[in-house]
Order: C-alpha cells, then sequence, then structure tokens
C-alpha cells in the first residue's frame, strides 16, 4: 500500500468526523482546525485502526497534531 | 518597566473552568463542590448546612463506618500504637496492624499474597506502573478511573484504549499486539459513573486466550457482589484467571487505604518496586485496624448484602416509574446514575435535592463518560426500605420543581 492510498482511505474515513467540512490538507491539526474533542479522538482513532488492522497508541497519538503526520504514521504502521 | 519582561500566568489555563464556574453560581446556586457535613450521624445521615440529610452519594456501601467493632478496633489501634508511622512501609512504617490487615485481605480473597497501599489511587498508581513497562501493552477500557489513566501515564507502556465495555474492540486491539510483547489487560468490575458492571466472564477469556495478564479494579463491588462479596470476578466466577484484584478501604470497608490481591508467585518482589507504595507514609495504625476488623465483618455480611441489593433494585424501579432516565436498564450495582438533561439543570436539580434533604453526587466531565451530567444515587445497606420511599418522594417534587419529569 503506497502513501497516497493510504492518504484516500484516511480522507474517506474522516468525513463523517469533519462535521465542519474543513478542507483537508497535510498541515491540517485535530485540535485546532477540526475541533476533534476527545470522544471524537477515539471513534476516528478506532476507525482508522480497524480499516488498517493497526494499532495507533495512545503514545503514538500525543505524537500526531496534524493531518498528514496520521497519514505517515499510519503509512509506516503498514509498511514495517 | 515589566513591559516585554511580562510573567506568564500558570494560572490562566483554568479561565474558561473558573468562567464556567462563575457562570453556574452566579444564580445563586449553591456550589454543588463546596459542601461541609457539619456533623454525620450515622452511615445514611448527615448534618449539611444545618439541615438533616439522607446521604446517598457516599461509597458507604455496607455501612461500616459506625460498626461498633470497628470503632472499637480503631480506638484501641491509637491507644496501643499512637496516631500515625510516620515511614514507608518498607522502613518504619509496617507495623503489626498492617500484616493483619494484610492477612485479613489474603483471607477475604482466598489468595496467596496481599499489598496494602496509602490509597485506593496509589494502588492502581503503582502496581499498574510497575508492571507494564517499555515495549509492553496495556489494554483497557476507555471509561477506566483516572487512578488507572495516571498508573498508565506514569510507566512507559503503549497505552491502547478500547471503547467501553466492548468485548469485540478489546479482542481486535489484543490481537493487533507485536508477538512477544507483555501484555496487560486493565478492566474494572463495576464502573462508577454509570453502575454499570463489566462483561468479564468473555473479557477475561479473550485475554487469557491472547496471552495478556488481567487486573481488575473491584473498588465498587467489594463487599457485595459475589456470593463472599470478592466481587464481580467472584460473581462470574474468574477469579482463578485473573492475575491482579485491585480494591479499595474507602467504600465497603468505610476508612481510607487501597490494595492489591494476587496468587503471582513473584508478588512480593511489587513491595520493592512501586514507588507509590515505597516513597509514601504508610497508614496509621487505627486505619488498618479498622480496615482489618471491617474487612473481616464483611466475611459474614450476607444479609447486609441482600438489603443492600433490595435497596438498589427499589430505588432503580421507583425512579424509572417517575419517568427518569437512568444510567443501566436494571440495578447491577449499587449505584444508580439519573441522566441530566445538562449541567445547569443537572446543578439546579442537585440543589433541590440537597434542600429536600437529600445529599447526591453531581458528576460532571470530563469525569463522566459521552460528556453526561450525572446525579449518581450510591445506595447503603443500613437505608431502611422506609428511607428509600422517602428519597423517592423527594426526587418526585424536585423533579417536578426543575421540569425534568
Amino acid at each position: 500500500m503506497d502513501r497516497a492510498t493510504v492518504d484516500a482511505t484516511i480522507r474517506t474515513l474522516i468525513e463523517p468526523f469533519n462535521k465542519k467540512e474543513v478542507t483537508i490538507a497535510e498541515e491540517t491539526t485535530f485540535a485546532g482546525d477540526l475541533e476533534f474533542d476527545s470522544l471524537t479522538v477515539m471513534d476516528f482513532v478506532a476507525a482508522i485502526e480497524d480499516e488498517f488492522d493497526i494499532i495507533i497508541s495512545m503514545n503514538q497519538q500525543a505524537e500526531i497534531e496534524k493531518y498528514g503526520q496520521l497519514v505517515d504514521a499510519v503509512f509506516k504502521s503498514k509498511d514495517g | 518597566m515589566s513591559e516585554g519582561t511580562s510573567t506568564p500566568d500558570l494560572f490562566s489555563k483554568f479561565d474558561p473552568l473558573i468562567e464556567q464556574r462563575r457562570a453556574l453560581l452566579e444564580h445563586g446556586l449553591t456550589d454543588p463542590f463546596s459542601l461541609v457535613m457539619e456533623k454525620v450521624l450515622s452511615p445514611t445521615r448527615a448534618i449539611c448546612n444545618g439541615r438533616d440529610t439522607i446521604l446517598l452519594g457516599t461509597y458507604n456501601y455496607m455501612g461500616m463506618t459506625f460498626d461498633p467493632d470497628v470503632i472499637e478496633a480503631g480506638k484501641q489501634a491509637l491507644t496501643d500504637f499512637g496516631t500515625g508511622t510516620t515511614g514507608s512501609r518498607v522502613l518504619n512504617g509496617t507495623y503489626q496492624g498492617h500484616k493483619e490487615c494484610e492477612e485479613a485481605l489474603k483471607e477475604f480473597y482466598d489468595m496467596d499474597h496481599a499489598m496494602v497501599f496509602s490509597t485506593g489511587y496509589l494502588a492502581n498508581l503503582g502496581i499498574i506502573s510497575a508492571i507494564a513497562g517499555k515495549g509492553d501493552y496495556i489494554v483497557l477500557d476507555i471509561d477506566s478511573h483516572a487512578s488507572i489513566w495516571d498508573g498508565c501515564a506514569m510507566g512507559n507502556a503503549e497505552i491502547v484504549p478500547f471503547k467501553h465495555n466492548d468485548i469485540e474492540a478489546m479482542e481486535k486491539r489484543l490481537k493487533r499486539i507485536p508477538e512477544g510483547a507483555g501484555k496487560l489487560v486493565v478492566i474494572e468490575g463495576v464502573y462508577s459513573m454509570l453502575g454499570d458492571v463489566a462483561p468479564l466472564k468473555e473479557m477475561v477469556r479473550i485475554a487469557k486466550e491472547n496471552g495478556a495478564m488481567v487486573l481488575v479494579d473491584e473498588a465498587h463491588s467489594m463487599g457485595f457482589i459475589g456470593k463472599n462479596g470478592r466481587g464481580v470476578v467472584e460473581d462470574v466466577d474468574v477469579m482463578d484467571d485473573v492475575d491482579f484484584i485491585i480494591g479499595t478501604f474507602s467504600k465497603s470497608v468505610g476508612t481510607v487505604g487501597g490494595f492489591c490481591v494476587s496468587n503471582h508467585p513473584k508478588f512480593e518482589i511489587m513491595r520493592l518496586v512501586c514507588r507509590p507504595y515505597v516513597f509514601t507514609a504508610s497508614l496509621p495504625p487505627s486505619v488498618v485496624a479498622t480496615a482489618a476488623t471491617s474487612i473481616r465483618k464483611l466475611m459474614h455480611g450476607s444479609n447486609k448484602r441482600a438489603h443492600l441489593w433490595e435497596n438498589s433494585r427499589n430505588l432503580h424501579q421507583g425512579l424509572r416509574d417517575l419517568g427518569f432516565q437512568l444510567g443501566t436498564e436494571e440495578a447491577q450495582s449499587a449505584i444508580i446514575a439519573v441522566i441530566m438533561p445538562d449541567l445547569e439543570k443537572g446543578a439546579a436539580m442537585w440543589e433541590a435535592l440537597l434542600h429536600e434533604g437529600l445529599y447526591v453526587n453531581l458528576a460532571r466531565p470530563p469525569a463522566t463518560p459521552a460528556n453526561m451530567t450525572l446525579l449518581r444515587c450510591s445506595l447503603c445497606a443500613e437505608h431502611t426500605e422506609e428511607e428509600v420511599r422517602t428519597i423517592l418522594g423527594m426526587f418526585e417534587r424536585a423533579g417536578k420543581a426543575i421540569g425534568i419529569i
């Protein structure tokens, strides 16, 4: 799976959580731009984990602030 | 002079909370988080703001706080051993009473090892942070108590939460953990916000099948769930598959303190590696004496247990009939959570009940799941059937006055 495929899949997964229909870019932040609260983060992370069959631990989540970082982290998990 | 070198106020991060409190209290509401009990008359009654009040928001489930034998044991220990140990359990802070308390716990749970901490919070903090280290994984319920989360934060393990009480979500995450990594599953028997019980039978089985150790926090079940009051683990017959049970003395036992019991053959090493055990003062002699006496009495508390369950079912049914929205479909524990439409109505209802002469707990985010505001009622084995009827009358009047029912 290449990075573009991971990106496209996450873009689909984020739609139901993107209530304000913010345009998603690499630099889009989850807390600031998308205004995700902790409950939304939990559901969104669970959706990604189930789709890619990976774990994104809380420790990893703490390092992810921007959309692009999330794509990188998922890509790396699938790759490694 | 100060221009350009102004000191950032570290408290500015609390401004939103300060503002929310101010807005809530400006309408003349009693501050729900500053209540003082002037006099405590019994496990179920106190004088609050000069008024005789029924207590329906304590964790005094088995009503042990005024038990004459328990009080006598505490007085004797005060006389014989003094007011405090002034030392850590591993230095000068282990007295005869601490060992006797651990013996009582081993008998109560029929387990090989027991370790007493100064609070339940410290028990979770110490055990979880000590046993799950770098490269290990902790899989835990998202609605876990703050002490569990803080234990996770204090250690270096990878933290993987799953949706509350969701067996499938837990299993999926366990199966994704890299081969060879150490795994700890952390679950609570009873979740204290909604008073709901975990599907422990399935969860413990799945955890074991996937090579995980299991820690169950039974703080809100000790004394009255399970044939011998050992908790949900006993009720669903998984005691033998659980590696660690964490509990507290500040609920059914009726004093303060925490503990972990286990059959792990190497368990005693915990006394040297748990920092919240080593680097804090041990419990005062009177506290461990009251705890040991209370634990031994709880072993024979089957009548009280039965009455507590009657109270819980009666209150649940009664509130439901009145039209309140409750946290569980049926009474699953001694906690009945009444769901409020919002914080403002919840605070108003809390105050109206207090004026009626009833104390319940107001619980609000972030302590609550799904941002709910709850009025949490916790029953006591010493509440009479008549008191439960009185309580329902108070809820009816207050609920109508505030416009919730």
